[in-house]
């Protein structure tokens, strides 16, 4: 049995058709996700409308630098998540194995980048609470806004790494067929994880810098 | 995902030149925020991010050569998305003012009572729409 049969699941006719079962189940999370992020990026958009002035001073402490540098580093991993896609897609194992390694030590990048930033912010005291820096006191709110966004995100990015991770072993360990159509999820899932960096970067790094 | 089936190029090319245009837009987005556009400045970034966004989701998900139903499920989600932000801010743009904007909030609080004489023409009306002084 080739590969691609040994790949095929009931009750599927073909693997085309299967990858199109991947994916409308792995949209249908996605949409339920763009969600969950659009009431974080909604409460967002309401208390910088009330307050533009607060967020004005608050954004201008984030680090934009480490922001700009994780961008990077997560679009450079979803280039490297679709060479996998169409690697495993044409049965080149070694390349598709290699690519998920790479997209897993970006995504593992970005986080010792957060880790980095989170250090820094934490050093000039830009926490909500009792002893926060900035005035007026609606400044905490873009704060307390960035800590659950970017830590919410980063909890997504961990859970990626670690999908990735698992399924290149289990590629590895060829206890998958290689053109198994499970990679277009992990590949969608850790797509929309960059997506919503794509979001973020401007609105909590790049406000009122001119 | 790419649908792509060709030579070993193939599996770089696509990726690469869509990795390239979104390295360069990021750049932009970056670049354009330290000029002095003042109100332009975010919507600007924010329309670049929705191009980037675009990018990734019809190159690299692959919605471009995706089945219909997937493309109606993906843009389902920004759908019920653009809903909850027209109710909410129908709703924020809409209150009358009791403080002036960016000073405090700008709606009746829990523990506010409402002006009925307002109602009684004992007082001005209430100010509707977004906090402006005045």
């Amino acid at each position: 049995m080739s590969d691609a049969a040994a790949a095929l699941r009931e009750p599927w006719p073909d693997l085309d058709r299967q990858r199109e079962g991947v994916s409308v189940g792995i949209w249908l999370f996605i949409a339920s996700e763009v969600l969950f992020f659009g009431a974080l990026f909604l409460g967002y958009a309401v208390y910088r409308t009330l307050y533009p002035e607060a967020f004005r001073i608050a954004a201008a402490e984030t680090e934009v630098f480490y922001g700009s540098v994780n961008l990077l580093l997560l679009l450079t991993s979803s280039v490297t998540m679709t060479i996998a896609v169409d690697a495993s897609r044409q049965g080149r194992r070694r390349i598709a194995i290699v690519c998920l390694a790479l997209t897993m030590l970006l995504g593992a990048a970005f986080l010792i980048f957060k880790g980095l930033e989170y250090r820094a912010d934490i050093a000039k005291g830009l926490f909500p609470g009792a002893y926060f820096p900035l005035q007026p006191p609606q400044t905490q709110l873009f704060w307390a806004l960035y800590w659950l966004m970017t830590g919410v995100h980063a909890i997504h990015l961990a859970t990626g790494i670690g999908i990735v991770g698992v399924f290149a072993w289990i590629l590895w360990r060829r206890l998958l067929p290689i053109e198994s159509p499970a990679i277009v999820g992990v590949a969608t899932y850790w797509h929309f994880v960059d997506t919503v960096w794509i979001i973020l970067f401007p609105l909590l790094y790049l406000v009122d810098r001119s | 995902m790419s649908n792509s089936h060709g030579s070993p190029t193939h599996i770089w090319l696509r990726p690469t030149a869509v990795w390239v245009a979104l390295v360069l837009l990021g750049l932009a987005s970056l670049g354009s925020a330290y000029l002095p556009l003042n109100a332009f400045n975010m919507p600007l970034n924010l329309a670049i991010a929705g191009v980037m966004v675009i990018l990734l989701w019809l190159f690299l998900m692959d919605l471009i050569g995706s089945a219909a139903l997937l493309r109606l499920i993906a843009v389902a989600g920004l759908v019920w998305l653009s809903f909850m932000f027209a109710l909410t801010f129908s709703d924020y743009l809409s209150r009358a003012c009791e403080a002036p904007r960016g000073e405090g909030p700008p709606a009746l609080r829990g523990d506010q009572q409402i002006d009925r004489g307002a109602f009684e023409g004992k007082a001005s009306p209430p100010r509707i729409g977004r906090c402006s002084p005045g």
